[in-house]
């Protein structure tokens, strides 16, 4: 019992500072009222968006830089419908979040009531899990559930409506109450034995061997294990858009990542490996591209933590449901060296013959600048993607070499994620420098952040790589529909570089020539007293190369831009 | 294609609300028909047993179940095999007849040992219990007469032996 009475929004804070939560990022409103109030003079720091998107962005970007689950404090109605692009953004990609809502008082629940939305009937696809709080009382439980459903087995978002009475309403119940989940069994990840002697044996059976490493494996904190196994394997690690990072990628055996617009060599790999293991993947479309075509030769092997992945997108010979790092620590001593040099020797002979590269003739060019980028942070800084060409490039050309340093919406490719997460990114690990890499299509659905970023002093650094058109869809456009461009044209951008200016601590620069890459990077790296932004004015119609176009196979690659006049055939695969 | 199958599926799940919406997401998601569904309490209060039949191909079906399994809210979740459970449905059949074609009805009815639970100069209810295939043997006979209105309760299901459901 507590000796000093509170109210249901006090407790709520009172518990979100014993789970050791930092921030909160937030936009109040009327339903929300309890809860902000009992904010103040709170440990947690409530950062405060311009728009509830970018808090679930924030929380999310939080969340990937340090592994810890990103907290949301949204109003009722509109303002928890502003959130759910960033909560599927985040459930695409397994990131913990707890997203908390105002909801009008129990009683008007239903009524149509001002600013009422059912927000735990429209988010249910989107969540992991969620609530309808139902008594005061009750909080302090359904807090450390959230906490514990969003941050343990696959990672999600849970959601929490609060009527306002109950967070107005006196608290008289336990702060540390029992968990009350029966139906909850993340288990401690303990893979089984003979599935991981299956997968042994099959490992050491194996000449070209490929391991697929994707976001779980970096989730479960396996970066070393996988490196262990790599090496004593000698095989080769390629990996997914969201695996960036697990594997270094200054390593002889790293390929990249693989994929719709993955390296040659990478995709090379996938068509001509004898063995595949994905690590924390789940096989999904833009990596196998044709289902029927993929790795079917190969032996192929799945290992995830989630067993509903097994057999949904392409059938395995070995499944492994477990924690991505003990499945691998198992497997270290069960497996030996493999025979793979002249497996090494093909690939290597792939990185020379097809190496990721761009022509320097014609204007500036946004592989230029994100590879000078990549040259000059080394893997140290963390890159925070939009969603787009840009996101794909930089990829392609920004090196990772430690985990939780990139951070891309892959599964949802929402655009306008890049500068709230990265805003997010820096307040959780701000011993590194954040770079927001967009286009400026996105950027221009979250910029009004910029003030967020300004207000609390984020140094965080956005390269707007800015062509004036939407290019991917400009892309796909030129390729496949003869070059009838709709929709894609960005006529009317403002100028990036002044914009931010407007801000109070922000900075611009403006970038044109290719000569002054490395100088306009390196001011704006040296400048730490708020958000920049470059506006980098690269060439418009630029196409990204190599690509998988979708529903084909992996082995359809298109290394380079087709020569001019060849219609590519329409694509049959979704978007 | 995969050959499409009915399944009787039995979930176990809390007791509370939203459950449901979030187990008919995960059919409807899937484009699977839900042909019956049975909600009731459990012998134990706080937690709820559904019996849903629905039509699909394994595969998807097997998916659905997976995704089933992962929700909070379900206890777990079981696919049955008709021949290791027992399955039962009872239906209300209302036909319009007159004193004429009265006999050959609850002949029918009979046979099929079904019970006459109303009775008019111009109207009768049936009700008939047992495995589905019964009732559909039943109704399609009873289609001679006029049916005014039929209502299906819907599959419910219990592992045979010490299985559990």
């Amino acid at each position: 019992m507590s000796e000093i009475s509170m109210t249901g929004g006090e407790a709520l804070v009172k518990c979100l500072e014993n789970a050791g939560v930092k921030y909160i990022f937030g936009l109040s409103g009327g339903a929300a009222l309890p809860m902000f109030d009992a904010l103040v003079g709170s440990k947690v720091k409530l950062i405060l968006v311009r728009h509830e998107q970018g808090a679930a962005h924030m929380a999310d970007g939080f969340a990937r830089a340090t592994g810890r689950p990103g907290v949301v404090l949204v109003t009722s109605g509109p303002g928890a419908t502003n959130t759910i692009t960033g909560i599927l953004t985040a459930h695409m990609d397994s990131v913990p979040m707890i997203v908390l809502t105002g909801q009008t008082i129990s009683s008007m629940i239903g009524k149509d009531a001002f600013q009422e939305a059912d927000v735990f009937g429209t988010t249910m696809p989107v969540v992991k899990h969620s609530y309808l709080v139902k008594a005061t009382n009750d909080i302090p439980r359904i807090i450390r559930e959230a906490f514990h459903i969003a941050s343990t087995g696959r990672p999600g978002p849970v959601l929490i409506d609060i009527p306002k009475d109950y967070s107005s309403g006196a608290f008289t119940g336990e702060l540390f109450p029992e968990m009350d989940l029966p139906g909850y069994h993340p288990g401690n990840g303990d893979p089984d034995e003979a599935q991981v002697l299956a997968i042994a044996t099959a490992l050491n059976k194996s000449r070209r061997p490929l391991i697929l490493a994707g976001h779980g494996a970096l989730q479960a904190d396996a970066a070393e294990a996988l490196l262990a196994l790599a090496e004593k394997l000698k095989a080769p690690v390629t990996s997914t858009l969201l695996g960036k990072g697990v594997f270094p990628e200054s390593h002889p055996l790293a390929l990249g990542m693989l994929g719709m617009h993955g390296t040659a060599y990478a995709n090379k790999a996938v068509v001509e490996c004898d063995l595949i293991m994905s690590v924390g993947s789940r096989y999904d479309d833009r990596i196998i591209g044709k289902a029927s075509m993929f790795c079917r030769e190969a032996v192929r092997i799945h290992i995830d933590i989630d067993k509903s992945e097994f057999g949904r997108m392409i059938k395995c010979d070995h499944y492994c449901q477990g924690d991505a790092r003990k499945v691998l620590e198992q497997l270290l001593p069960l497996v030996g060296e493999l025979k793979t040099e002249s497996w090494l020797e093909t690939l290597d002979g792939y990185k020379k013959r097809y190496p990721l590269g761009y022509k320097l003739r014609g204007g500036l060019k946004m592989q230029h600048i994100l590879d000078t980028l990549s040259d000059m942070t080394k893997g140290e800084a963390i890159i925070v993607t939009d969603v787009g060409q840009h996101q794909m490039w930089a990829a392609q050309f920004c090196k990772t070499e430690i985990p939780h340093t990139w951070l891309s919406s892959g599964g949802a490719g929402t655009m306008g994620y890049g500068l709230p997460a990265g805003i997010g990114a820096a307040l959780g690990n701000p011993k590194r420098q954040v770079w927001v890499v967009c286009g400026d299509g996105g950027f221009q659905m979250t910029m009004c952040e910029l003030a967020t970023a300004a207000v609390n002093q984020i140094p965080v650094k956005v390269l707007v790589l800015n062509n004036r058109y939407l290019g991917m869809v400009r892309q796909w456009q030129t390729l496949f529909y003869d070059d009838r461009k709709s929709g894609v044209d960005l006529e009317g951008n403002p100028d990036f570089a002044k914009l931010v200016e407007c801000y109070p601590g922000g900075k611009g620069f403006t970038l044109k020539r290719a000569a002054d890459i490395r100088k306009v990077l390196q001011r704006a790296m040296d400048y730490n007293e708020g958000p920049c932004v470059i506006d980098a004015i690269v060439e418009k119609t630029d196409n990204l190369f190599p690509m998988i176009p979708p529903g084909a196979a992996v082995e359809d690659m298109i290394i380079d831009e087709p020569k001019s006049n060849r219609k590519l055939e329409k694509p049959t695969g979704s978007t | 294609m995969n050959d499409i199958m009915i399944h009787t599926i039995s979930v176990y799940v809390a007791n509370r609300p939203g459950v449901l919406a979030r187990i008919a997401q995960v059919f409807a998601r899937r484009s699977f028909n839900i042909d019956s569904l049975v909600v009731s309490p459990s012998s134990d209060g706080r937690y709820s047993r559904m019996t849903i039949a629905a039509q699909g191909s394994a595969e998807g079906l097997d998916q659905i179940i997976l995704q089933l399994g992962k929700l909070v809210d379900v206890m777990r979740c079981v696919d049955h095999a008709m021949d290791t459970s027992v399955i039962r449905e009872m239906a209300l059949i209302k036909l319009r007849v007159d004193p004429v074609q009265r006999t050959e009805a609850l002949q029918i009815c009979e046979h099929f040992a079904g019970k006459t639970v109303d009775m008019t100069e111009t109207s009768m209810i049936i009700m008939m219990n047992g495995n589905s295939e019964k009732l559909d043997a039943c109704i399609n006979m009873l289609r001679k007469f006029d049916l005014v209105e039929l209502v299906r309760t819907g599959k419910v299901v219990m592992a045979r032996g010490d299985g559990g459901t």
